[in-house]
């Protein structure tokens, strides 16, 4: 069995379109499959909307997925009790794709990417502070930037300051949301080369969320496709152009997923 | 042809700089009581747009794109501030204008895309009242013409059901359709001037494509000029006429997009070419070795130096001035002074 087993994810979201609204339901993912081997770096690419945020943050159950299953080294995450989660967690981590609003405003840097050391109680205060500033070198910003607040960094060192947070964990398995999507091509060079130092060197396993299929194909292994809100295609990533065309022939793009004709049992539920 | 291009200058931007205040550095500042002296992130910076132009700003993460771009609209967040330089603007000069001048151009001649799009939308307002809001304010239109405008807005940047979706709140948008309603209501005015801080980085290639074609259309049909901020050559390539590179602060080349792309003069923007993921999958990327240094400790020389293959000794000690090297063509390199 794959170390990450995904089978018929589904999110469904309700939203009310003005406080006096009636509530719909939104669906956001509706049927991904994935699968990674231990130690492999897959591509998530598909449209912008087509559901790979909202599949990567189910996964690691930042939100609750509404339906399907992921197995993780065979054991059960969606079943996963709060406290047991909490652990694996050290193993799973997440890089956001919107750096602002995930980090804490009011933290430092330093602190930032310390939290889940501490958390996990992890290291002397000394060996975190050390494991901070090697997490800060490592993405390529200064370690004596650690006392800084967020608001104080660039877009692209912000993003990278979350990598930092991800990475300090030493995790088995990454998603990264868009990951490089701000960064000078030199920097996202550098990104690039340490993501796949670390599949190398310690085994890490990576599912890359980009739009970007020129990285895909430099950087993954595989690569799986999503359209609106389920999984397309998969292939290696040398096809991914080929899997890529696929989807998006015939249609306008940006078609979004509410707006196909929804299978019958659930049709009722869909927002017309 | 000169004079000419005077005449048509949209936006003239001399040797402009953004600084902040030097943070604090644990006990030894506070010990020391030193006067906190200002860290410029913005140096020297000069550039223009024409009417109808589109100016690509790429450069380094973290070497002054964004800030240079917030200082034209008069957006520098505070405890930063315009310590020195000129913004002239439709022959105004806008450095000096209060905030309440300020509201009558920024949004109204000179629209603007965050490069993060969460921060820039409400997160208690509805997209498309935010949309909306942004012709109400400059008195285009009110009430339902301006929901009516901000739905064809929504859709001009290929936002799928938009009349439905206009209802929506931010966190119900994905990256790239918050990236896309940012836009929306930056054009909505028409601005003389569009000022995007990387607008596509969230878009995949097929929508991308759209938003470039769009753009391309409002510069034609209007004559809107853009000065887009990006890390992609592949926009720099199909949407600028002129492109200026940034290094720690300062721009260290700038001219015609192509002719950089094709034949990059300063060492730096020639590693940065040549980091571009290449043919052979699985390869490790030529990276520029070494980091940027941090703008509260430039060293004396070129700035550029300490990571630069081709130093040579000068370098340390001297700071490059701005050489011609090809009609429209500057560069900040000591190498190449005197081959003008
Ligand atoms: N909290 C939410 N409430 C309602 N709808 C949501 C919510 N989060 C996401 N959606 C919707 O779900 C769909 C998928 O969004 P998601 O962010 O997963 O897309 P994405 O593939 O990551 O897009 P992008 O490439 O633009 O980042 C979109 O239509 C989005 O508007
Ligand atoms: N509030 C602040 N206080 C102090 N320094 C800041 C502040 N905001 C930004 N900086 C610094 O100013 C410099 C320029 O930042 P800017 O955001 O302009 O970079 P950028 O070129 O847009 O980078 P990126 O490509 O990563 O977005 C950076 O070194 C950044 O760390
Ligand atoms: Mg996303
Ligand atoms: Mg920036």
């Amino acid at each position: 069995m794959a170390m990450v087993e995904v089978r018929g994810l589904e999110k469904h979201f309700v939203r009310r379109a003005a406080p006096w609204g009636r509530p719909t339901r939104v669906t956001a993912v509706d049927g991904f499959d994935l699968s990674i081997e231990e130690g492999e770096i897959v591509g998530l690419v598909g449209e912008s909307g087509s559901g790979k945020t909202t599949a990567g943050r189910c996964l690691l159950r930042l939100v609750e997925p509404s339906a399907g299953s992921f197995a993780f080294r065979g054991e059960d995450v969606f079943a996963m009790p709060p406290a047991r989660l909490r652990q694996a967690r050290r193993q799973m981590q997440m890089v956001f794709q919107d750096p602002e609003s995930s980090l804490d405003p009011r933290m430092r840097a330093g602190a930032i990417v310390e939290e889940g050391l501490v958390i996990h109680g992890l290291g002397t205060p000394a060996e975190r502070r050390g494991r901070v500033r090697e997490m800060l070198e490592l993405v390529g910003l200064d370690a004596n930037r650690a006392d800084r607040y967020p608001h104080e960094f660039s877009g692209g060192e912000r993003q990278r300051l979350g990598l930092a947070r991800a990475l300090a964990l030493a995790p088995s398995f990454l998603v990264a949301d868009e990951p490089v999507s701000s960064l000078d091509l030199s920097i996202q060079a550098q990104i690039v080369n340490l993501f796949m130092d670390l599949q190398q060197q310690l085994g890490l396993t990576l599912l890359f969320i980009t739009h970007d299929l020129r990285l895909v194909r430099h950087l993954c292994n595989r690569v799986v496709v999503m359209h609106r809100g389920r999984t397309v295609g998969a292939g290696p990533a040398a096809d991914v152009d080929r899997l890529w065309g696929q989807i998006s022939t015939g249609e306008p793009a940006g078609s979004d997923l509410e707006f196909r004709s929804p299978p019958d049992r659930r049709a009722a539920e869909f927002e017309i | 042809m000169e004079a000419n291009a005077r005449d048509n200058t949209l936006l003239d931007v001399r040797a402009l700089a953004v600084e902040f205040a030097a943070p604090r550095r644990g006990l030894r500042a506070s010990i020391g009581r030193a006067p906190r002296a200002g860290v410029r992130v913005v140096d020297g910076v000069s550039l223009h747009i024409a009417r109808g132009e589109t100016l690509g700003l790429v450069g380094e993460s973290g070497s002054g794109k964004s800030m240079t771009a917030l200082a034209l609209a008069g957006l520098v967040p505070k405890p930063g501030r315009i310590a020195g330089g000129t913004v002239r603007f439709e022959g105004r000069e806008l450095t000096s204008l209060r905030e309440a001048e300020w509201r009558r151009i920024r949004g109204a001649r000179i629209g603007f895309v965050f490069q993060e799009p969460s921060s820039a939308l409400n997160p208690v307002f509805t997209i498309g009242s935010q949309v909306a809001e942004a012709l109400e304010v400059h008195g285009r239109a009110s009430g339902s013409a301006a929901r009516a405008r901000a739905v064809e807005l929504l859709d001009a940047v290929r936002i799928p059901r938009p009349a439905a979706r206009a209802d929506d709140y931010p966190h119900q948008w994905s990256g790239g359709m918050k990236q896309r309603a940012l836009l929306a209501a930056a054009i909505a005015c028409d601005p003389a001037l569009l000022i995007a801080d990387e607008p596509t980085t969230a878009l995949d290639v097929r929508i991308q494509a759209e938003i470039l074609d769009l753009l391309a259309e409002l510069r034609d049909r209007l004559g809107l000029s853009l000065l887009v901020v990006t890390h992609d050559f592949g926009v720099v390539e199909r949407l600028a006429d002129r492109v200026a590179v940034m290094y720690a602060g300062r721009a260290v080349e700038s001219g015609p997009a192509r002719e950089v792309l094709a034949a990059p003069s300063h060492p730096y923007t020639r590693g940065l070419l040549a980091s571009r993921p290449g043919a052979t999958p699985g390869r490790r990327l030529a990276a520029i070795p070494g980091s940027v240094p941090d703008p509260a400790a430039l060293p004396r020389g070129c700035a550029f130096a300490p990571r630069c293959p081709e130093r040579i000794e000068a370098c340390d000690e001297r700071r490059p001035g701005a050489t011609a090297i090809a009609p429209g063509r500057e560069v900040r390199c000591l190498l190449r002074e005197g081959t003008a």
